[in-house]
């Protein structure tokens, strides 16, 4: 019983801390990146708390109860992650915060809002499928969806099921809207769609999506670690190298629009993951 | 303690929103010059941003006329406290050659509360980044709860 309170606070103080920092070096290495130097680690810490002091402007009391509901639903998630529950209870629980984003964006008539949050609808229903199957993935290697069984497995499940990694790995990307994905924020494209789905949030509201969107960062890692969960040394190196990749992809990739999302995405993650179970179920 | 945090996070991390009251386009390539990866003005926290919603700083070239006046106004009452205004370019501070045009207003300040004024025609890049650094002192004197809309 002690135990668990301790994991359930660290699971809130790790989520913002961690997701923080791992988006301060994110920006750092951009920067880097584009040659540039990029700002200090700290920055997204800067920018959260200087929103969190802002003045309140509501366009619609929906969107900040929105609001409300979308950090509780991530750092839910992050907490039942850390107390090493059920990972497709986890996934519904993300699912329903991601979509009271949206709901937050549809509650206002801004055309921005509008079109941002049917490309974040469009965006869920292209990586939701994918992380379904690759906890069926985990569940025919282990034979549980319970990350306590996950962790404790003997051999490392990247090399079973290697494919539904990479498919892991276009969830992450849609998930961490970086390029080619970032179509409903649009994150370095300020031109096309202003902030698209998260125009109308503003102030300590904003504060809110970005602090629940760091907890889905550690929470996505977290699945990443499940696939190297015989070590400490192997699983940090496996994170560490698919964030990295992330970056980089973000960097050399141009955004696409949502038709050759959806299409790309669907082709190849659907027949990864068929071809890695059924290699899983043959062999 | 919390407040200082809050204050110095304000200094770290202001976002620019930029608009350009028919402007000559002189003062925008000058403050688009500040955007680029030469002076890479992401190490101080700075980000511009298409959205009022999101702006801590609005920086306006350009007259101000009848017709872009109601935008100007709009674009600063969309923006959460506190902000500051910083206009740019000899347009901006009087209405420069354009001051006795029949359609043009004077100033931004005849419409909006300014804060820092940069002069120039057009600004120098360095002058305008200068102009940036002036306006986050001001935010010490500013607070979320203070109302100062636009008439």
């Amino acid at each position: 019983m002690m135990s668990n309170t301790v994991l359930v606070i660290s699971g809130l103080v790790a989520g913002p801390l961690l997701g923080g920092l791992i988006n301060g070096l994110d920006r750092i290495i951009t920067a880097r990146l584009q040659s540039r130097i990029g700002p200090p680690v700290l920055q997204p810490f800067y920018d959260v708390i200087k929103l969190l002091g802002k003045e309140k402007m509501v366009v619609n009391v929906w969107q900040a109860f929105c609001a409300y509901c979308y950090i509780a639903a991530a750092s839910i998630s992050l907490v039942m992650f850390f107390l090493r529950s059920d990972l497709l209870l986890i996934l519904f629980i993300q699912a329903v915060g991601a979509v009271f984003l949206v709901i937050g964006a549809l509650s206002s008539t801004s055309p921005f809002s509008q079109v941002g949050a049917h490309r974040e609808l469009l965006q869920i229903l292209s990586y939701e499928p994918l992380l379904v199957l690759v906890t069926v993935g985990v569940y025919l290697e282990t034979g549980s969806f319970k990350i306590a069984t996950v962790y404790a497995w003997s051999e490392p499940l990247l090399l079973k099921l290697p494919f539904l990694y990479l498919v892991l790995g276009y969830a992450l990307t849609i998930k961490l809207r970086k390029s080619p994905f970032d179509l409903s924020t649009s994150h370095h494209a300020h031109q096309e769609l202003v902030k698209g789905l998260l125009t109308d949030y503003s102030g300590p509201f904003l504060a809110l999506t970005e602090i629940g969107h760091w907890f889905e960062i550690v929470l996505l890692l977290g699945f990443c670690s499940l696939f190297w969960a015989t070590n400490w040394v192997g699983m940090m190196i496996l994170v560490a190298v698919t964030y990295f990749l992330e970056i980089l992809i973000d960097n050399v990739s141009a955004r696409m629009n949502w038709r050759w999302m959806l299409g790309y995405v669907w082709a190849m993650g659907l027949s990864l993951s068929l071809v890695n179970l059924i290699w899983l179920y043959a062999g | 303690m919390f407040k200082k945090f809050i204050q110095k996070s304000r200094i770290k991390s202001p976002w620019l929103l930029h608009y350009d009251c028919s402007s000559c386009n002189g003062c925008d390539i000058e403050v688009l010059a500040c955007l680029t990866p030469v002076y890479d003005i992401e190490r101080f926290g700075i980000i511009n941003v298409g959205n009022p919603f999101h702006a801590d700083i609005l920086l306006v070239t350009g007259t101000v006329n009848l017709r872009n006046r109601k935008v100007l106004v709009n674009l600063f009452d969309q923006m959460p406290n506190p902000k500051v205004v910083v206009a740019i370019g000899s347009c901006a501070l009087s209405g420069g050659i354009f001051r006795e045009t029949y359609n043009v207003l004077g100033g931004v300040d005849k419409v909006i509360p300014v804060d820092v004024y940069v002069p120039g025609c057009p600004a120098k890049p360095e002058a305008i980044i200068d102009g940036v650094v002036m306006g986050l002192d001001k935010f010490k004197g500013k607070n979320a709860e203070e109302k100062s809309h636009a008439g």
